[in-house]
């Protein structure tokens, strides 16, 4: 993409050309391309398995799948999701964005970045043998394929043949590669930053980083460890979690949760960060309230880590320990309420315009506030007990992730995609996209929520007629959610290929930061000199 | 799905129909009508935070959509650039948490009582049922009347039709019901033989997993009235997670007492006849063990054990045919992989039964006759 404008770096050796450039890139602009490009492989992949699971559940009765393969499809979507779309999407922009932004010439580790990148590539080719197992390869026992869902409690998972086992080895090496990643993002944004960008003068996508990549440093290796523990279980005869040999099924909930609930942190707070600089810039008008947008997000990150049990409420703690939880969970609303203020203290008597990046950052506004209600409602374990594994869950979780993951990384997506390529984006196209998308995937998931309150649990291939009418619903909606992705897609090549109106360094209006004087695309070496903040 | 479209059809008419209250309670826009009164509260904490939540959610949106269509760079809005720097600016981190902590307390001190109520079941005498999750039936002893046992599995489309019941009950029906009497505190001890489960009958209102080598109790405070409750498993357990549904039957006190008094005459009477100590003939227990196989077995190795997917084949199998007895009863009783092992929940007359018929049935023709005292010794 930035090829064409290589000028600027007489001073500097000039991008290498073919294969090399990739395979080798040490450049924070390239590698953060292709993380972009695998993670909207990857939104492609889950996604076409999220439109076979609606596609089962259409109507009543086994039409498409038999129910191990939905069982491993329902598994895989939501791996393929979170750890090969939505993450690697956020440090694709934390790549391309975070130096541009702090006046740094590159990330701080620039062949770490290498491998944090190429790992996932190998992560996806294990996920998708991990897929293939069952039928290709024959261990001599009979394999299932992971048909446990992405929890993968023990013992269900201790009896999946060597399904799990590519499973649990694909785990390790994302594991390896999100740490790598983030031990990049802190070591640049603490020592990389132009002299006078002090801590609180960091835009606020760089302050949602530095949380992010701290949580997972402290989360990764929980996760690697609990499954470590389950690869011995299956094969070095140890009982971590085998009652039968005086081990505990319930220990691997808690580690996978230590994991799981901040992890949720960790897909939703770079949207975050994009949020904040999407709506200032739209609404022509300072961030509001920014010292207490770093401090709830800290506070967000520490209670996040504290909360993990809410997950489990139906595993039989005492009393005291589920009120514990019961109460730490609400007061999450505290922290995420403060954000929701503020954004919506910034478009307050701004002057706002709605190009495609701001109707997702209202958009998130609205929906994830939904989603976040809900979320209190889930935290109230007497209600919670009826809600917990129904469709009811899943309404909720895909209400919190979709908009407050993903649209974030839409909004950026349009947002920057003029920096990236130096074309404007077609507006009209985009406008469509967010029309279409949203309405897609509110018709998918809000019938849900009916479901669940009605009786239907979640991660069942087939149901009771009674169920029908908001299937349906959900499962036309999840195809126009699903379909509308084509569009983007255009959308994103149009402006790769250098169709469009060009775009100006600024690129927005009320647009504000060392990122915007860069030229638009920017060359391949920006602030070899460092700038000078005031 | 013929009968889902059927449905589907006559809820495109009802859109264009004013939506009045009984057409909604039919498509299920809420909890079900609760069981009991624990049931009750719990659903009343659930209108509660979800009319809170709405009522949040309206001023929320209230606001966004003013400043959207006020504060707009078409209408002219100079942007206010001093705004964070007001009273309001200086003051609304101490405001917006105050208030919001606030409703959290409400939430959390209003769920505090009913969460209490629900989580430790009272000291005193009541029926208490061992619900036992299993890959992928449920079974349930009433420890308190003399360990009555009941199995209960999924009846397919043909059972549904053979027994005379609608097929719209598909996924929802069992053979065997859970029968509780009305008006008594029932408390239940979850526990699971192999992965987890999770018993949940949502007119009940509860919920808490089936986990193997832990005991769990939930309890009711007595059923209103007499009815059938609809439930299902809901822990992922597997191939057939969405094959384990859970039917509870409140009866009258009096025929509660009846049935458990059959329950326990029958019961004697298999138990008599497993320890009789007798030698069975290779009819017996075939006729014994296809009645058996096609209960249990059936589900996943299919009635003339042609099985598929993951699960395989028992007709012409080595293991069935030409394998030693020894390893075929060692599968059956102690399970491999996906498959179950049988040990607990068959007696040694079923299990002989059973492997007398895998052995013969379906042209496998070994003539191998098993005897209840040999399962006794591979044991």
């Amino acid at each position: 993409m930035s090829t064409a404008d290589v000028a600027h770096d007489d001073h500097h050796h000039g991008a290498p050309t073919g294969w090399r450039r990739w395979v080798f890139s040490t450049n924070h602009k390239d590698i953060g391309t292709m993380y972009l490009i695998f993670a909207f492989c990857m939104l492609i992949f889950g996604g076409l398995m999220a439109m076979a699971i609606r596609a089962e559940l259409i109507f009543p009765g086994m039409q498409l799948l038999s129910p191990d393969v939905y069982n491993n499809i329902v598994t895989n979507h939501a791996l393929v999701m979170i750890f090969g779309a939505v993450m690697p999407a956020a440090a694709g922009m934390a790549n391309w964005m975070i130096p541009l932004m702090i006046g740094a010439p590159d990330m701080a580790l620039p062949r770490l970045n290498n491998l944090s990148f190429w790992l996932l590539p190998i992560a996806a080719f294990t996920l998708v043998t991990s897929m293939l197992a069952p039928y290709l390869l024959d261990f001599g026992t009979v394999d299932t394929g992971v048909n446990t869902g992405w929890t993968i409690y023990p013992p269900l998972s201790a009896k999946v043949g060597a399904s799990m086992d590519f499973l649990i080895f694909t785990i390790h090496v994302l594991g390896i590669s999100s740490i790598l990643a983030a031990i990049n993002i802190i070591v640049t944004i603490l020592n990389l930053r132009a002299p006078g960008m002090t801590m609180m003068k960091m835009p606020l996508f760089v302050w949602t980083w530095l949380v992010t990549a701290f949580l997972l440093i402290l989360v990764m290796p929980v996760l690697a460890g609990g499954v470590t523990m389950l690869l011995f279980d299956r094969h070095f005869g140890t009982s971590f979690f085998d009652a039968a040999g005086g081990g505990d099924p319930v220990l691997f909930q808690h580690l996978f949760w230590f994991f799981g609930h901040p992890e949720v942190y960790v897909l939703l707070l770079p949207s975050i960060g994009v949020l904040g600089m999407v709506i200032p810039t739209f609404s022509r008008k300072p961030l509001f309230g920014k010292t207490s947008l770093v401090i709830s997000m800290a506070i967000l990150m520490v209670l996040g880590l504290i909360v993990w049990a809410h997950h489990q409420y139906t595993i039989g703690m005492s009393l005291g320990t589920v009120t514990y939880f019961m109460i730490g969970t609400i007061l999450i609303s505290i922290p995420v309420g403060l954000m929701v203020f503020n954004f919506i203290a910034t478009m307050w008597r701004g002057a706002m315009t709605f190009e495609t990046p701001m109707l997702f950052a209202i958009g998130i506004i609205l929906m994830f506030t939904f989603g976040g209600l809900t979320g209190v409602m889930l935290a109230v374990i007497p209600a919670d007990m009826q809600y917990h594994d129904s469709m009811f869950v899943v309404a909720h979780f895909h209400y919190a992730l979709i908009p407050g993951a993903l649209y974030g990384l839409y909004a950026g997506v349009f947002f920057w995609l003029p920096k990236w390529t130096g074309r404007m984006y077609d507006e009209k196209l985009g406008k469509l996209f967010f029309w279409t998308n949203v309405g897609g995937f509110n018709l998918t998931f809000f019938p849900q929520h009916f479901l669940g309150l009605a009786g239907m649990p979640r991660r069942i291939i087939d149901y009771n007629v009674a169920f029908t009418e908001f299937n349906v619903m959900s499962s036309i909606g999840s195809f126009i959610f699903g379909i509308s992705h084509i569009l983007m897609l255009y959308i994103i090549i149009k402006c790769v290929k250098g169709q469009g109106e060009k775009a100006t360094d600024q690129v927005w209006e009320g647009a504000k930061g060392l990122e915007w004087q860069l030229p638009s695309p920017p060359p391949f070496h920006t602030w070899a000199t460092a700038p000078t903040v005031k | 799905m013929e009968n889902g479209m059927k449905r589907l059809l006559s809820f495109a008419a009802l859109i264009g129909l004013v939506i009045s209250t009984p057409v909604l309670a039919e498509y299920g826009l809420n909890f079900p009508e609760p069981a009991t009164p624990v049931a009750t509260e719990i659903k009343d904490i659930h209108n509660l935070t979800m009319i809170i939540s709405t009522v949040l959610l309206v001023i929320v949106f209230t606001i966004v959509f003013y400043s959207l269509f006020t504060h707009r760079k078409s209408r002219g809005f100079e942007p206010d650039q001093e705004f964070h720097k007001g009273t309001f600016g200086k003051w609304s981190w101490v405001l917006v948490p105050v208030t919001v902590l606030g409703v959290d307390l409400t939430i959390a001190d209003s769920a505090q009582s009913v969460l209490e109520k629900v989580w430790i079941a009272p000291n005193e005498e009541m029926i208490e049922i061992k619900v036992v999750g299993h890959q992928w039936w449920w079974e349930f002893v009433y420890l308190t009347e003399g360990g009555v046992k009941v199995e209960s599995r999924i009846l397919s489309k043909k059972d549904l039709a053979d027994r005379g019941q609608p097929e719209n009950l598909y996924l929802r029906a069992v053979d065997n019901h859970l029968k509780l009497p009305v008006g008594k505190n029932v408390k239940f001890l979850h526990t699971s033989d192999d992965v987890l489960h999770a018993f949940w009958v949502p007119a009940l209102g509860m919920k808490k997993d089936a986990i193997p080598g832990y005991i769990q109790e939930t309890w009711i405070d007595g059923i209103y009235k007499e009815g059938i409750y609809r439930g299902q498993c809901a822990e992922m357990c597997g191939t057939k997670h969405a094959f384990m549904p859970i039917v509870v039957e409140a009866v009258s006190e009096q025929a509660f007492a009846t049935w458990i008094a059959e329950k326990k005459v029958a019961r004697d009477k298999a138990i008599a006849e497993a320890n009789s100590n007798k030698t069975w003939t290779k009819d017996e227990l075939m006729a014994k063990g296809k009645t058996s196989y096609d209960k249990k077995c059936a589900a996943c190795h299919k009635v003339d054990g042609s099985g598929g997917g993951p699960f395989p084949k028992l007709a012409g199998s080595p293991m069935a045919t030409t394998g030693s007895i020894a390893d075929h009863m060692n599968i059956v009783l102690k399970g491999k992989g996906v498959m179950p092992a049988w040990a607990s929940s068959m007696d040694d007359l079923e299990l002989a039964a059973v492997v007398t018929y895998e052995r013969n049935a379906w042209g496998n023709d070994t003539g191998d006759v098993i005897q209840p005292k040999d399962v006794k010794a591979s044991r």
